[in-house]
């Protein structure tokens, strides 16, 4: 996994967020889906994933279920509440006014100022 | 954040704690396996599979604390643990905890009671529905109650400002059952008493205005709950009933709910009768007589949007037409607006008072109790710096160690507050079952309430948190290198310390507390041997009325001379005396006089009010008050007989000028039996003054009437006999049941019959004592965990004293001169304080004086022999240090 990059600090959350609501996961499922979707661009510590999780569900945005994994292994699966897709839509909204100001701020040129 | 998501989050965390860990693990572990799974398939053997899956992972026990973290709670979970190390300190040093807890529930006892008091006393006086729109009228400038039917009547009707005025008089009678005579205190009231104060039977049905069709009209009664169940059983039949009531039939026609006991705080009665039958009950009616102010009071509901000043301006208005139309006998007619419950603004303002000196008092407990387990604290984190500084060294952070030491500081004050609250809760009970007299129907309904509980949460919460704030500062400033360096306690600084200060603040406070509690405690030894202008020693009071027994005006005084012959012939019995009420009984009667050059004789031109006793020719003799010029009376004094009185020495100087020039003079007064009628009085006597109503009165004037020019069958005997009068009561009894069973009486002695006027002095005496207990507990442990504290800290030191070959006095002056010198600074402080305070004592305490050298005395020596006690234990333990066994430890 050579040319990655770390995630921004607090990006964490919209990330899991966003993977979880593509289909219920396990924590481990989390991971590959988000490696999948930012096309294994993002680096995550493996075990900080799950304070996050744990933190989600009590902030009320995931809800956790045990269950199955397609290894037939025990396995608890997070999805998404409805405050947690409320909260996905707020924060990726948030996030698109952050990059396109984050884009053109540093697209900048000398004469254009 | 989502409420009810934290709340499911935590809740697994801590009540199924194990199941929960186990959850995370096993998460954890699962995907450990899946990534392993992974890596296997991608060509790793298994074993290399899992080992790379852990590393990559990370620390899996760092990732499932903040886990645990990341669910929340983690105030609890803190909490749980500083309880747990706080109560593991506690069981190591058990005297302190016992001391501190003890120190605790005794404050917090205290002021629970107190707040309880208050609480029912003055926050909610009155258990009846809208209590804070009910006034008492009270009229003229001495604010009296009494008002007569007629301008009762007048007020009533004439009246824009209230719904409804109800009156009401109290008054004993005889209820006959059958068996022994029964005394019963009753209440007389108007028609609408019960619609005023809008109370629903519980039985039956209540007095209607339509019942009062004149005098005698509505021969029924309704009972209270508690007589109801005492002397009926509680047997619904009973309504319809006919009772002999003072030798009168009375219909029972209901029964008032369990919470109801008439309007007065500490009066219940035990039934009530329509107030136009009073004749049947006192011998007198008086319905149509002005200037009889016996009704005992006038209560009435403002209107709603009323308010005080104008239902004043509107009674005034009333009363200032009545004055015109009657100028004879309605004199005063202006009005002011009291509380009901403390019989107008008669008792309030004295119980006010005394409640708010009280709650002071109590409140400076308190803070004494604070300061002293603060500085218990301050000892121990002085002790424990060694803990500290290694704690800090170790990396724990100094909010985490402040939060333990509050932790510990809490834990105590509520073990402390709960055990307090325990004892008063007791003693509340106790109290609010509590009968002062057995002869009045007084109680003192204090029962703990739940605002009471919260008080007391409450303070115990905060005084943890004041107490426990005495050491922060300390802690906040270990340097754990030098401590650590240097070892515990090697910093002996002769700097006043805060400890010191709070230990002066808490002696000075106990210091108060002693010095009033014994000028209370002489103020009472000095009311009790006060000069009453009776002498209350070796005499029995009987009590009764003789219209109980259904005896009229015209044959009373016939059976009077008969009742006071039976008692003289008992052996023993040296006098016997018979009036219509005795000084510092139930209270005297006043009557207004005048000087016999006065011919207008409209209250307004009255020269003085005078207590009037009317009383047998015996009666001074019985009584023990000496005559101090003229003669007493004769049986020869009656209606036939020119009209004479004897006075008090107060009379005499005020009217008269002096005690000698007052014989043969003349007076005039309304006649007792016809108020509107004045007659005119030749002196024959003067008697020395006495005390009265109170034993705090002033100097008042009184007059004595002979019996047979003025009969009344409110009937007082004094007993006057060579032996001890306890014994002589059953005889008496006898006697007088031989004259006439049917006469319920009432026999106490002299003394006895004083506790009444008594009570108030005596109670206060009473707290203030407990009080002083307290605070004289409260400095012996202050002083004793200084001192012992100072001597365990100084050991090492003091044994190379001991060695060095120091004396036992230099021993001691090392080890405790500064807890001494503390003890003599605060005591002084505290000792002028306490000076200060007993001057708002002497109001209530009879004769409380502060300035007494007794007491100035006597507090100085109670505070050195409680240093004396405290320090005690500490110099035995100076003085015994053995040097050798000192070296060898360290």
């Amino acid at each position: 996994m050579g040319d990655q990059a770390q995630i921004l600090p607090g990006t964490l959350d919209l990330l899991i967020l966003k993977a979880v609501s593509l289909g219920p996961l396990h924590g481990y499922g989390v991971l590959l889906r988000i490696a999948q979707i930012s096309g294994q661009a993002l680096l995550i510590e493996q075990g900080a994933l799950y304070p996050a999780l744990f933190r989600l569900v009590r902030q009320g945005v995931l809800k956790a279920t045990w269950g199955t994994s397609e290894n037939n292994r025990r396995a608890k699966y997070y999805e998404l509440t409805p405050v947690g897709r409320k909260r996905l839509r707020e924060q990726t909204d948030g996030w698109n006014r952050l990059a396109t100001a984050m884009g053109a701020a540093l697209a900048a040129q000398a004469e254009e100022v | 954040m989502n409420l009810l998501a934290y709340f499911r989050s935590i809740k697994d965390k801590f009540l199924h704690r194990s199941e929960f860990d186990q959850d995370i693990t096993q998460e954890l572990r699962s995907h450990m396996q899946h990534r392993a799974e992974d890596l296997e398939r991608s060509g790793l053997n298994r074993a290399e599979a899992q080992r790379r899956a852990r590393l990559e992972f990370g620390a899996e026990e760092r990732f499932r604390e903040e886990c645990q973290e990341a669910v929340g709670g983690n105030f609890l979970d803190t909490l749980v643990q500083d309880i747990r190390v706080s109560l593991r300190v506690l069981r190591k040093s058990p005297g302190f905890a016992c001391v501190a807890i003890l120190t605790l529930a005794l404050a917090i006892g205290a002021n629970a009671i107190v707040f309880s008091v208050i609480n029912s006393f003055l926050l909610h006086p009155l258990n009846l529905p809208q209590a804070e729109n009910l006034y008492q009228i009270e009229r003229g400038k001495d604010r009296v109650s009494g008002q007569s039917y007629p301008d009762y009547l007048d007020l009533r009707d004439r009246n824009h400002s209230f719904d409804g005025l109800a009156a009401y008089n109290i008054a004993v009678a005889g209820l006959d059952n059958g068996k022994e005579p029964l005394r019963a205190w009753i209440e007389e009231t108007s028609g609408n008493y019960f619609d005023v104060l809008r109370v629903r039977p519980y039985v039956g049905r209540f007095f209607q205005p339509s019942d009062e069709r004149g005098a005698n009209s509505a021969p029924c009664m309704v009972l209270t709950y508690s007589f109801w169940h005492t002397h009926f059983r509680g047997d619904r039949s009973v309504i319809g009933q006919v009772v002999q009531v003072n030798k009168r039939p009375f219909t029972i026609i209901g029964v008032t709910p369990p919470e109801f006991h008439g309007t007065l705080m500490f009066f219940h009665p035990d039934f009530f009768v329509p107030l136009v039958n009073r004749e049947q009950i006192e011998g007198t009616g008086h319905l149509d007589v002005r200037g009889e102010h016996w009704i005992f009071a006038v209560v009435g509901r403002l209107k709603p949007g009323i308010t005080l000043a104008q239902a004043i301006a509107d009674l005034n208005g009333i009363g200032s037409s009545l004055e015109k139309a009657y100028p004879k006998s309605d004199g005063q007619m202006f009005f002011a607006l009291g509380h009901p419950s403390f019989y107008g603004d008669y008792l309030g303002p004295v119980i006010q008072a005394f409640l708010g000196g009280l709650m002071l008092l109590s409140g400076l407990i308190l803070l004494a109790a604070c300061a002293n387990l603060g500085s218990l604290f301050a000892a121990r984190a002085a002790d424990r710096s060694r803990e500290v500084a290694l704690r800090l060294a170790l990396g724990s952070s100094r909010s985490r160690i402040l939060r333990q030491v509050f932790t510990e500081a809490v834990l105590i004050s509520l073990t402390g507050g709960a055990v307090g609250l325990w004892f008063s809760v007791i003693l509340l009970r106790g109290l609010s079952t509590w009968q002062p007299f057995a002869k009045w129907p007084v109680y003192v309904p204090v029962n703990p309430e739940t605002n009471v509980y919260i008080v007391a949460l409450v303070l115990a919460l905060a005084s943890g948190f004041l107490f426990g704030a005495v050491p922060v500062r300390q802690i906040l400033h270990t340097n754990p290198y030098e401590v650590v360096k240097l070892g515990a306690g090697s910093r002996l600084g002769q700097r006043i310390t805060t400890r010191d200060m709070l230990l002066v603040v808490q002696i000075a406070i106990c210091a108060v507390l002693v010095t009033s509690s014994m000028v209370a405690v002489r103020g009472l030894v000095r009311a009790l041997h006060g000069n009453f202008g009776f002498d209350p020693q070796n005499s029995v009071v009987i009590d009764t009325d003789l219209s109980m027994a259904g005896y009229t005006t015209d044959k009373v005084p016939e059976m009077q001379k008969r009742m006071i012959d039976a008692l003289q012939v008992i052996p023993g019995v040296q006098s016997v005396g018979l009036a219509d009420s005795v000084p510092l009984g139930e209270g005297a009667n006043t009557k207004i006089i005048f000087k016999d050059e006065t011919t207008d004789t409209r209250p307004a031109n009255a020269a003085a009010h005078a207590a009037i006793f009317r009383i047998s020719p015996d009666y001074f003799r019985a009584d023990g008050t000496s005559l101090l010029s003229g003669r007493a009376f004769t049986w020869h004094d009656d209606e036939s007989a020119p009209r004479v009185g004897v006075i008090n020495a107060e009379f005499a100087r005020r009217i008269f000028g002096s005690v000698s020039g007052a014989i043969g003079r003349y007076f005039k007064t309304p006649d007792p039996n016809h108020v509107e009628s004045i007659v005119r009085v030749q002196v024959v006597g003067v008697v020395e003054s006495g005390k009265y109503n109170s034993v705090t009165e002033d100097p008042t004037a009184a007059m004595f009437l002979p019996m047979l020019q003025s009969p009344f069958s409110s009937t007082w005997l004094v007993v006057r006999c060579n032996r001890d009068a306890l014994q002589i009561g059953p005889v008496i009894r006898s006697t007088l049941h031989n004259v006439d069973s049917s006469i319920p009486i009432y026999i106490q002695t002299r003394y006895k019959e004083m506790d009444g006027v008594l009570l108030g002095a005596r109670m206060a005496t009473i707290a203030l004592g407990v009080l002083g207990i307290i605070g004289a507990m409260l400095s012996i442990t202050g002083i004793f965990g200084m001192a012992a504290y100072s001597v365990s800290k100084r050991l090492r030191e003091l044994g190379i004293r001991i060695a060095l070959g120091a004396r036992r006095s230099e021993v001691l002056q090392s080890a405790l001169g500064r807890a001494f010198k503390l003890l003599a600074l605060g005591s002084a402080a505290g000792l002028v304080l306490g000076i200060l305070a007993s001057q708002v004592l002497a109001y209530i305490v009879y004769s409380a004086s502060p300035r007494d050298p007794l007491v100035l005395t006597g507090a100085v020596l109670a505070m050195s022999l409680l240093g004396l006690i405290a320090t005690w234990i500490p110099a035995q333990r100076a003085l015994s240090v053995d040097p050798l066994i000192l070296f060898r430890d360290e």
